[in-house]
């Protein structure tokens, strides 16, 4: 017998009047909306107990709660979501562990507090079409009543979420000696089941099955489905990133070795003593050098199609998921900044997509993806207590159909832990395996292969994960406060995609083996199949190696800590990687084969550039009004309302968070200051420029680059001593010419990272950003999204006193240009506000760019600049609105000798070209500043003024608060 | 003497380390220390002149912020905890903790009933969570740990910090002097729940409260956040000010006189 406690807020009732406007908002008409909390409590208790429970559960001064008792309220349809059977209830976890503290019991087996929401409405509307808007049934279920219903049987239903598998857990061989076609469609679709179905994409091609085939033929057997699945997930593009490493063309060495890593290795090699490097490329995070005691780790991921089906589970588990990355790296590093980066549709897009024919599975809405995805970066962060001071939104509507969403996280961690290197680990043979954090269930299977792929009908629903934040942060408190300086394990690695089907084998690499008790992993319920244990990617786990004496005290200590800890199995040196379940081998497979027998791809590309035209339109009679609109661009606007719901203080490390001035502008870079005692900082910033790539990728990537640079170092940066990391978003990488425009964006990755002299230190790629449905009629549709590459910088100034602003400080301050302006405004948003493209994309002189910065550095390390921006997206005149809202004062600005190509006013004022910003200068500083700069292209445009006016003189005329109300508009309802 | 200063961890707690970096640079010896280890042996707190429960997301803010950890602390360590706040000895809850000590009746316990929930802390009247610098008064006159400031500019960042109470609770902590800082504009005038000056919502502005004695504070902003002056939203103009003036460039931040208050209070008793 189940419990139902029923919680309802009598005062400030937020939620329902949140519910309320949102329903209004969404065309309702609602009259009264009121939301409940629900615990469902799946044990049987005594009255008394239930009673305690529920005075635990509700706040005496402003709830009511009802047992098992129906509500007497006003309504016409009552809306009940729950969650479905085995998907995350962090809310009832808690509310299960507080009754057992509470009432001194344990539940047992499938035992457990379910939470849900009811949400009583009344008006006229249609109920089921609007739980479509509250629940997300991938994850979430649904059940609805009218009055009558509620009335006849006494309140909704009492229902427990548990999950029921019928399985005997038992391990299936593999037939291989079938036909060419079944065999490509048992890459594809997956080993199939008894009744026909199959188990979901391995996307393995016709090459790595090949292999795969000729290997078990020289074992003399077929190969069980555990092996295959393991198999799959490890040679994964995911975690392989076979399109990296293959061989590209005529370079043997491929996108990765050639270009990127190349890049590294000579740019440390130039640096020789100066070089700053900890490690690079070969752990979860990138480590670069602080000072002399300490290292700080970057890293950022994509988590693109989960966050497609579940916007907010995809993005929550990507947060936390890239925690894990810098808890990975090295013996444990400690989160400090939360980065995040979200490409979508055009909110005010809302023509539908479906993933199939029948339009019965709806693609969600850009608006309904970006509320998500802010929501889940929101709950994973703050939940974290992890500072979010950086990040963007870029809207174009080649990602409608698979949204991209990047988040990176920044760590620190000392250079050596009780004398040894902090980045080095090593796995001993002998070590145990163990498990920490959550437990195993369905979700999350396929996830590495599924991401391998573009975004179909047959997408697996259990792809989709829920966070739980907090599991994961007694996690990370645990090893990186505490077991870390005991030296309690030897080795450590996240347990990501593919869970521990790859992390616990790609630990084994370090010592040569490993042999597994796949029935020692918990569960979250009863009869998994073992090869879903073994690839599910359950989230906030990470796998260690720990030594047998030293098993007990990391074992208690993770206890102490409420952190389940399980010992898997052992690391050897047999060369094998075993996994047993039950005491029967199920998986034997050569390490050397497991990890390294997937025939290295041969990629041919082509590049055919597009025949593009300049625009023809006339020069706007009203610049001002052009100004107004080009501030309230997606791309360009504020999104405040993001920033102040990340929280960007926590740790007391802030320096320079999302938002500048008085006037609250977005920036694109950040400063934090790690320890209170010192003034060193790090400077993190994110350059995007997809929209390039319609002209050119090596250009896009070369102002992905300069821009990400040249945002660092307008804020302080330091050119010396600082890193990149590049994130790849491609789409149809099977396709020649899409190979040919990454070819060429690699390209660019060498060569300007080795001009700039920055390092790559880690980077992801994930090539398959396209989605496959269809349209209203149902007209089959492919939407892939624009090649995109993110570049993000990570740079250490000695001094963060001497960090600059955007925001104007005072009144008859000289305004400056750095940098010269061409005719380049080809993928700029200007010409985008004008549906076109263009032809001439702004092209990147690293030299000019490299003596310029230098000279920036130079001045701002003598103070002489009050006050900075990088010109970015929309050009020199809405970096001036900018700096003008931030700093709410007026403007007075003549362009006329600015340093230019000769060409029209709008495009003077909305050019993108590169390697340039806008500063200020206090008078008295005026010929100290103009020494420095004496080489370079720069000119005196004006002087900030005591008036609310903004003014460029013989083109347009406006004021602050005008200015500042645009730049507000797009999002001022979010 | 030197104070011994706890602060409580785990369980999603994640202001412990600047929190206790506060407290040491305030002078005072301090000691993070999980509540599973206090559970375990609650007699160290004897060692202690000072408690700290920090912010930060104790049980993810399930069933309600704070609620889970101190019904967690009510069913083990009650008496200890009660034991503690009835001594000559000081605590502070900032943010999750002011929650947390809400929820565990440690303040304002009107009447001295320590233990008593009195006061409820509710979702933001903006339904999100809200991270912003605010401005603050103090209007008490008996609180330990608000004496030697006047205004202060600080951080919040909570989506749960509106302070509610039956009416008759208000008036008895307006009466009694319990509430130590209030929100206000920009010039010191009453916010009036007006956002984003008051960002939450909460009755009469109010930002903290104490217990009748002065030494247990309730706080939604956070102080810590506060420690440097680089750490200030606006310190960049400040900073272009001072320097044109010639003007050395502060080092502290305002938020450090709260410790320094705890400190204070044991070192020059």
């Amino acid at each position: 017998m189940a419990h139902r406690i029923e919680i309802f807020t009598e005062v400030n009732d937020t939620k329902s009047q949140t519910l309320k406007k949102r329903l209004e908002s969404l065309g309702y008409n609602v009259e009264k909306v009121r939301v409940v909390e629900v615990y469902t409590i799946g044990k049987e208790l005594t009255p008394e107990q239930i009673n305690k429970v529920a005075h635990m559960l509700a706040n005496p001064i402003s709830q009511s709660y009802k047992i098992d008792t129906a509500a007497n309220e006003d309504f016409d349809h009552a809306i009940e979501i729950g969650f479905l059977p085995g998907v995350t209830d962090n809310v009832g976890s808690t509310a299960k562990e507080s009754t057992e503290d509470l009432l001194k019991i344990k539940f047992q087996g499938q035992e457990a507090v379910h939470t849900s929401k009811l949400i009583f409405i009344k008006g006229d509307v249609d109920a089921t079409e609007i739980s479509k808007n509250l629940a997300n049934d991938l994850i979430q279920r649904i059940h609805i009543k009218t009055k009558t219903d509620f009335e006849r049987d006494g309140g909704m239903d009492t229902i427990i979420p548990i999950v029921q598998l019928e399985s005997e857990q038992k391990v299936d061989e593999v037939n291989l000696n079938i036909s060419e076609e079944d065999l490509l469609k048992l890459g594809k679709e997956g080993i199939p089941n008894a009744d026909g179905t199959r188990r979901g994409p391995l996307a393995l091609e016709k090459d790595y099955l090949h292999a795969i085939k000729s290997y078990y033929e020289k074992e003399g057997r077929n190969p069980t489905d555990i092996e295959l699945e393991s198999l799959a997930q490890t040679w994964s593009e995911h975690c392989k990133h076979t399109i990296f490493a293959a061989q590209i063309d005529e370079n043997p060495e491929g996108l990765y070795k050639g270009f990127i890593k190349k890049a590294t290795q000579e740019v440390r090699k130039a640096k020789g003593k100066d070089d700053f490097c900890v490690s690079v490329f070969s752990d979860n995070s990138g480590g670069i050098v602080f000072d002399e005691n300490w290292v700080i780790t970057d890293k950022a991921e994509t988590h693109n199609s989960p966050s497609a089906l579940d916007p907010f589970g995809g993005a929550i588990t990507g947060i936390v998921g890239v925690n894990r990355d810098c808890v990975g790296f090295g013996k444990g590093a400690k989160p400090i900044i939360n980065k995040y980066g979200f490409c979508v549709g055009n909110p005010q897009n809302e023509t539908p997509l479906f993933r199939d024919k029948e339009k019965n599975t709806p693609a969600l809405t850009p608006k309904r993806i970006l509320e998500g995805v802010v929501d889940g970066v929101n709950a994973g962060g703050n939940e974290s207590g992890i500072p979010t001071p950086q990040g963007f939104v870029y809207f174009d509507d080649s990602y409608k159909g698979k949204p991209l969403v990047f988040v990176g996280t920044v760590g620190l961690i000392p250079r050596e832990i009780n004398g040894k290197p902090s980045w080095e680990k090593q796995a001993k043979a002998g070590d145990k395996i163990v498990v920490v954090g959550g437990r195993v269930g369905q979700d999350g299977i396929h996830g590495a292969t599924f991401s391998s792929e573009a975004l179909t009908t047959g997408s697996p629903a259990t792809a989709v994960q829920i966070g739980d934040p907090i599991t994961q942060k007694k996690l990370s408190d645990a090893i990186v406060k505490e077991a870390r300086d005991l030296e309690l394990y030897n080795s450590i690695t996240d347990c990501g995609a593919g869970g521990i089907s790859c992390s616990v084998a790609e630990m084994a690499k370090e010592c040569g083996g490993c042999d597994v008790e796949l029935d020692k992993v918990p569960t979250k319920y009863p009869n998994l199949e073992p090869w879903q244990i073994w690839i599910s990617e359950s989230q906030e786990r990470m796998t260690l190696a720990v030594p047998p004496e030293k098993l007990t005290a990391f074992i208690e200590l993770m206890n102490k800590r409420g952190v389940e800890a399980s010992v898997i199995g052992e690391f050897t040196d047999s060369g094998r990687c075993v996994v047993n379940f039950n005491n029967e081998k199920i998986m034997d497979l050569e390490m050397d084969f497991l990890h390294d027998g997937l025939p290295k791809k041969e990629l041919k590309t082509q590049y055919n550039k597009p025949e593009l035209q300049e625009p023809t339109f006339e020069e706007p009679q009203n610049l001002t009004e052009t100004l107004h609109k080009m501030l309230e661009r997606p791309n360009i606007t504020s999104f405040e309302f993001i920033s102040r719901q990340y929280d960007h203080i926590v740790q007391g490390t802030a320096v320079l968070g999302p938002l500048h001035g008085k006037g609250r502008v977005n920036s694109n870079a950040s400063v934090t200051k790690p320890f209170i005692e010192t003034n060193r900082g790090i400077i993190c910033s994110q350059g995007i420029n997809a929209t390039y790539s319609q002209i050119d990728t090596y250009d896009m990537a070369a102002s992905a680059i300069d821009t990400a640079i040249r945002n660092a170092i307008a804020i302080g940066g330091n050119l010396d001593h600082l890193a990149l990391m590049d994130n790849f978003c491609w789409c149809s990488s099977n396709d020649p010419q899409r190979l040919g425009e990454l070819k060429s964006a690699a390209q660019a990755c060498y060569n300007y990272a080795v001009a700039y002299g920055t390092p790559y230190i880690s980077g992801k790629d994930s090539m398959f950003n396209d989605f496959q449905g269809f349209d209203n009629d149902s007209n089959p549709i492919k939407i892939s999204a624009l090649p995109t590459l993110l570049v993000s910088s990570i740079s250490v100034t000695k001094d963060i006193t001497k960090t600059i602003s955007m925001d104007t400080k005072f009144a008859n301050d000289l305004v400056y240009i750095l940098g010269e302006t061409k005719d380049e405004l080809g993928g700029s948003e200007y010409f985008g506000m004008h549906n076109e493209i263009g032809k001439r994309v702004p092209k990147v002189n690293a030299q000019k760019a490299i003596s310029l910065y230098r000279a920036f550095m130079e001045a701002a390390d003598k103070r002489l600049i009050a006050s900075s921006i990088s010109i970015t997206h929309g050009g020199l005149a809405v970096a001036l609105a900018k700096k003008a809202i931030a700093g709410q004062m007026g403007m007075n600005i003549d362009l006329s000798n600015a340093p230019q190509e000769n060409m029209r006013k709008d495009h003077l004022l909305f050019s993108e070209t590169q390697s340039r910003f806008i500063v200020t200068v206090a008078p008295t500083n005026k010929s100290q500043f103009e020494e420095i700069f004496k080489d370079q292209q720069f000119a005196l445009i004006g002087t900030t003024t005591e008036d609310q006016k903004f003014i460029i003189k013989d083109t347009l005329e406006t004021d602050i608060p005008t200015l500042e109300k645009r730049y507000k508009s797009t999002f001022k309802n979010y | 003497m030197k104070p011994n200063a706890i602060i409580i961890t785990g369980y999603g707690i994640n202001c412990e380390e600047e929190t206790a970096k506060c407290f040491e640079l305030s002078g005072a010896n301090s000691k993070i220390v999980h509540i599973n280890d206090l559970i375990e042996n609650p007699k160290q707190l004897n060692e202690f002149q000072i408690m700290a429960f920090p912010g930060g997301f104790s049980y993810g803010d399930d069933m309600g912020s704070g609620n889970a950890l101190a019904n967690k602390i009510r069913n083990n360590i009650n008496d200890e905890m009660l034991t503690f706040a009835n001594e000559d000895k000081l605590i502070i809850g900032i943010c999750n903790g002011c929650q947390i000590v809400a929820n565990l009746g440690l303040a304002p316990a009107i009447n001295q009933k320590y233990g008593e929930r009195q006061v409820a802390l509710m979702h933001n009247a903006t339904a999100r969570y809200e991270c912003r610098w605010v401005y603050t008064k103090n209007t008490s006159q008996k609180c330990i740990w608000t004496r030697n400031i006047d205004a202060l500019y600080v951080p919040i960042a909570h989506g749960e910090g509106n302070f509610y109470m039956p009416e008759e609770t208000l008036k008895q902590l307006q009466e009694n002097d319990q509430i130590a800082f209030r929100y206000t504009k920009p010039d010191g005038s009453p916010a009036n729940q007006e956002f984003p000056h008051n960002p939450n919502g909460a009755m009469d502005d109010i930002a903290g409260i104490y217990d009748e004695s002065g030494r247990i504070f309730a706080f939604m902003p956070h102080p810590e956040r506060f420690n440097a002056f680089t750490n200030m939203e606006g310190w960049q103009l400040e900073k272009e000010k001072l320097l044109r003036e010639g003007k050395e460039l502060p080092k502290e931040g305002a938020g450090m006189q709260i410790f320094k208050n705890a400190v204070n209070y044991f070192s020059q008793n």
